[in-house]
Parts: structure tokens; C-alpha cells; sequence
């Protein structure tokens, strides 16, 4: 499904500032695989969510989606396949849009957009249906601004723009962890619900090593841009969350750090 | 003091307002909806007014001539959108480097710095060819553009292009991950932007009977301004209130405008204000506008014992 290969990234090439982001990443995605990621600060996984979605060009490497190489392909052109949430309830929004419009919109990702109207009423019925199912009381207030929503509302909304058309493969880059703990847990359950329900092949950036254990199929720590650890099946089932700091160090070799990570253990 | 001198004000303001509209409502566009100061509009309101006058000049029927200068100001938009989008240009310095070129261009178009249109053919004499007294003939001409404008623009807004356009101004991330390129819908808005002012500017050499190189100095202030002025007075709460929001602060700034003069006129000032103050006034409209908001939440919060910001 999904298969990266070989990338590195380095930002500020040249620079004192120069980060060695990606180094030789490896990863590759069965279909309707679920796969939490977790690992230290600047280790690489909003990056590697940003390679993959296109945000910038690789140095060097191949990204691949479903048999398709999307490598030189741009941030918009790779959208078609790929479903996303960020991390701050702002980015994945258009707060001064119309709920409606918001979902209109998500709703033609990928496909060419033309002079006849953004939304029909079959749509907002489908709209008002989907609404219903997040239990936010939001299909009353189609008409509503996005910015008067809180963030769970907002988070809540992007993830069901970002799966409203069925992404070949969703990338969630720790879409809880502005919320508050009571709302991030719902978002997460409605996460839960979507991947599992409609078999979405999923990558989940998380601080939380409860939660990356709890959710998915599959989990993989990453450090230094690269992936470290990679637990599947009935290990991953079984896992604890001292059992990972512990592999951590034995893997790299040095305690893990991850300031949000620790707060939240 | 004299009533019907009063009222004559508000009919020769109320003509310019709906005629500058236009470009208002074209800068509205970039401005607001787009997120983008497009410096462009100076030159391009001059372009529209010289193509216009040249048109005009040259015996093409006065409203092809408008068609083709708007579609002149179409392609001076497309070229900053192409130095933003392209060339990484910053937004301002595209706009403000198209319409410094545009200046040569215009005096090009000219040929000289001022084009008379005596005693040509223009839209406005052909209305008063059909019997309407002379002095409604503008603002008729300006509200008929204005509406149909207005109507045409809420229309464009709600269509899956204009939706990427808004929600481009609005959120660009989410735009790109939602597969839609951004680029496309900067330059679409800078080209229906910059149609728009030229429109206006077509417009009004055939209204005033002259295009003139310095007629869009300051264009985008006096844009400004009506933008403003519409937001303070008209509700926001669909875009078809904001659209004519803008008509109506256009209208409304001119008509202040005249008052300011008329009273200047009449009144046993000092320093007599003059047309050439407008400028500076314009500015001190703008900037009231622009720092208002900030003064009445300060003021809402002091009322009610909180501190403000």
C-alpha cells in the first residue's frame, strides 16, 4: 500500500541550523495496516507524515502509494489518495467557511473542481447523516463558521473531512494532542471507530505510549530519522509501556526524551 | 444654505461611489476573500481607463471597449499572480512592480498623459441618447453594472471554484490537502481582481470623458476605504451582504467626500480643504477604520470593569 524507500531529508543544508531530519527511512504498509508511531523529540515522525503527504521534496528516495510513485509529485497531486489530520485544529479547517462548505469541499479532494455549485441538498443530507454520527450536535449548524466550533468540534470535523472520501491511506499527526485529555480521548475512540470500520490503512503520530499501544495493529518507534522498532500482532497486544522505554534504550543506546511524552505517561 | 446643492452632492456622489464599486468590489476580491495586498490595482484602474479611452477614440462601440479593457486588466492581474506564484515574488512587491511598469505601459496605450473623449460616442451618451436626463445617466449605468456585478461575483462565490478561491484566502493548507492547487486559485483571483478594477476604470473615462495617468493613484486606499467603511455600516453575514456592503461604503465615502468640500466651501474656515486634501483624508479614513475595531473592544472591556488588551 504504502512503501517508502531510502529517503533522507536534511533541512537547512549548509546552514548551523542543519538538521539531519530523515536518514535511509524504510517502511512499508499492508493494506488496512494501522500503525501507531512514537518516538523522541526531532526524531522524525511529523516528517516522515510530511514526506509522505509532499509538504516538501525529498533529498533523495521514493515514496510510493497503493503501486504509484508519488515522489515528484506535489503536496495537492498526492492528495487525491491521502487523508490528513494535523496537530493544531486550525490547520485542517477553513474557520471563516460554513461547516457545509468545509465538508463540500473535503468532499471533491482530489477530484477537478468546475463552475457548477460547491454543494448540493443530496449532499447536505449526506452531510447532516455523517454529522449525526459524531454526536457533537453539529448537524443542526451546517450554516455555523468553523472558527465559533471548539477544538474537539474542529478536530472532530477535519478528521471527517479527511475520510469523508475514502483516502487510500490517512495520516493522523498527533491530532489529539492540543485537546483537552476528556476530548482527545473522544476524538481518539471516533479515530478508533473510522480506521476500523472502513479498514483505512493509517499512520497515528502519538505522545502517548498508552494510547499507541491500545490503538492499531502495528506500532514503530522512530529515532534519528529513522525506524527503530517495529512490533506487530500478538507482541504488540501483549506490550507495556515500561517494555517500550526499555527496548528504546536498548535500541539506541541512550534514555528516551520526549518532554509531552513523559508528562503524559 | 441650499438643499437641492445638498442633494446634487449626494446624486454626483452616489454616481462615482457605484462607478469606483466596481473596483472595490474587485480589490474586496484580493484583499479580503484572497488574502492578498495586490498593489496591482493603481495600474490597472489606469489601464482599464486608457484602453477604454483609446477604444472609444478609435470608433469601437463603448461597450466592447469596456469588455476589452477589463480584459486588459485581466492580463496585468495574471502577470503578478505569474511573479508570485512562479517566481516566489512577494505579494506586495509582485503588485507594486506590474504597476510600475504598467505606468510606461499606459502613456504607451496614450500616447500621451492626459486622452480626451470630446464629443466621442461613450456608453453614457448613449443613454442620454434614449431620453434619461444627463445627470441620472451615470449613476444609472453604475447601479445596473453594480448589481449585475454584485450578483454575478455571490454566484461565482458559491461555485466549486469559487470555494477553492475562498477557502484559499482563508486556509492554503488545507486547500493543498484537500488536492486543490493554490497557485491556480491565487492567480484566478488576482485575474478577476484586476478584471474587475479595470472595468471601473473603463468606466469611468467614458463617465468623466477622459482618461488621465494619474487617474488610479491611490486606488487601492480609496478601495480600501469603501471596503471599510461598507463593513462598519453593513452586516457580514453572507457574502451578498458583504458584496454590497462594499457598494455602499463606496457610495458612502463619496458622498463624504462632496459633504467634506461642500462644507469647505460654504463654511469660514482657516484653511480652505481643497480636492487635492482628499488624499489625506482618504488616509485618516482608512486608518480610523483599521484601528476602530481594536478601540471598541478596548472600550466594551473598560465599560464592563475588565481590562482590555
Amino acid at each position: 500500500m504504502l512503501d517508502i524507500k531510502h529517503v533522507y531529508k536534511t533541512f537547512n543544508k549548509g546552514t548551523p541550523v542543519q538538521k539531519e531530519a530523515l536518514i535511509d527511512l524504510n517502511l512499508h504498509l499492508d493494506e488496512g495496516d494501522f500503525v501507531t508511531i512514537i518516538g523522541g523529540n526531532g526524531a522524525g515522525k511529523s516528517t516522515m507524515l510530511n514526506a509522505v503527504a509532499g509538504v516538501f521534496e525529498l533529498d533523495k528516495g521514493h515514496i510510493t502509494i497503493d503501486g504509484n510513485d508519488v515522489t515528484k509529485d506535489p503536496e495537492y497531486k498526492r492528495a487525491k489518495y491521502i487523508g490528513r489530520v494535523f496537530q493544531d485544529p486550525l490547520r485542517g479547517t477553513a474557520g471563516d467557511m460554513w461547516i457545509e462548505e468545509n465538508l463540500a469541499f473535503a468532499l471533491r479532494r482530489g477530484k477537478n473542481r468546475s463552475f457548477k455549485w460547491g454543494i448540493s441538498n443530496k449532499e447536505r443530507e449526506q452531510f447532516v447523516e455523517l454529522l449525526k454520527t459524531l454526536d457533537l450536535g453539529l448537524e443542526d449548524r451546517l450554516d455555523s463558521k468553523v472558527g465559533l466550533l471548539s477544538g474537539g468540534q474542529r478536530q472532530a470535523l477535519t478528521l471527517l473531512m479527511a475520510t469523508i472520501k475514502k483516502p487510500q491511506l490517512l495520516l493522523l499527526d498527533e491530532h489529539t494532542a492540543a485537546l483537552d485529555p476528556k476530548t482527545a480521548k473522544t476524538v481518539l475512540e471516533m479515530t478508533n471507530k473510522v480506521v476500523t470500520e472502513n479498514h483505512l490503512t493509517t499512520l497515528m503520530v502519538t505522545h502517548n505510549m498508552n494510547d499507541a499501544i491500545k490503538y492499531g495493529n502495528r506500532l514503530i518507534m522512530m529515532d534519528h530519522g529513522h525506524v527503530i522498532l517495529d512490533i506487530s500482532g500478538e507482541e504488540k497486544k501483549n506490550l507495556k509501556v515500561s517494555d517500550l522505554l526499555a527496548k528504546f534504550e536498548e535500541v539506541s543506546g541512550k534514555e528516551f526524551s520526549n518532554d509531552r511524552m513523559m508528562l503524559a505517561k | 444654505m441650499n438643499i437641492m446643492s445638498w442633494l446634487w452632492d449626494i446624486q454626483g456622489g452616489a454616481t462615482l461611489g457605484v462607478i469606483w464599486a466596481i473596483m472595490a468590489l474587485g480589490l474586496y476580491l484580493t484583499y479580503r476573500v484572497l488574502n492578498y495586498a495586490d498593489l496591482t490595482v493603481d495600474g490597472s484602474l489606469t489601464l482599464g481607463g486608457a484602453v477604454s479611452a483609446v477604444c472609444v477614440a478609435a470608433g469601437v462601440s463603448p461597450i466592447l471597449a469596456i469588455l476589452i479593457a477589463t480584459i486588459s486588466g485581466m492580463a496585468a492581474g495574471s502577470v503578478t499572480g505569474f511573479l508570485h506564484t512562479k517566481f516566489k515574488i512577494p505579494d506586495l512587491l509582485a503588485g507594486i512592480l506590474t504597476q510600475f511598469a504598467l505606468y510606461s505601459i499606459n502613456l504607451r496605450i496614450m500616447g500621451k498623459a492626459n486622452f480626451g473623449l470630446l464629443n466621442e460616442v461613450t456608453l453614457f451618451s448613449q443613454i442620454k441618447a434614449l431620453g434619461i436626463p444627463s445627470k441620472w445617466a451615470g449613476l444609472l449605468v453604475g447601479v445596473v453594472f453594480a448589481v449585475v456585478l454584485i450578483i454575478a461575483v455571490y454566484c461565482f462565490f458559491g461555485t466549486e471554484i469559487g470555494c477553492a478561491l475562498r477557502a484559499t484566502g482563508n486556509n492554503p493548507h488545507m486547500v493543498r490537502a484537500m488536492g486543490a492547487n493554490t497557485k491556480v486559485y491565487i492567480v484566478l483571483g488576482l485575474i478577476v481582481g484586476n478584471g474587475l478594477v479595470a472595468m471601473s476604470g473603463a468606466l469611468l473615462a467614458q463617465y468623466q470623458g477622459y482618461a488621465d495617468i494619474n487617474m488610479g493613484v491611490g486606488t487601492i486606499v480609496i478601495g480600501l476605504a469603501a471596503i471599510m467603511i461598507g463593513e462598519v455600516l453593513f452586516s457580514k453575514k453572507t457574502y451578498f451582504h458583504r458584496l454590497a456592503g462594499v457598494v455602499i461604503g463606496s457610495v458612502v465615502y463619496r458622498i463624504i467626500i462632496a459633504f467634506v468640500l461642500r462644507i469647505s466651501l460654504t463654511a469660514d474656515t482657516v484653511i480652505k480643504i481643497t480636492a487635492d486634501d482628499m488624499k489625506l483624508i482618504t488616509a485618516i479614513i482608512v486608518v480610523i477604520a483599521l484601528i476602530a475595531p481594536g478601540l471598541k473592544d478596548s472600550a466594551v472591556a473598560k465599560l464592563s470593569g475588565k481590562e482590555g488588551d
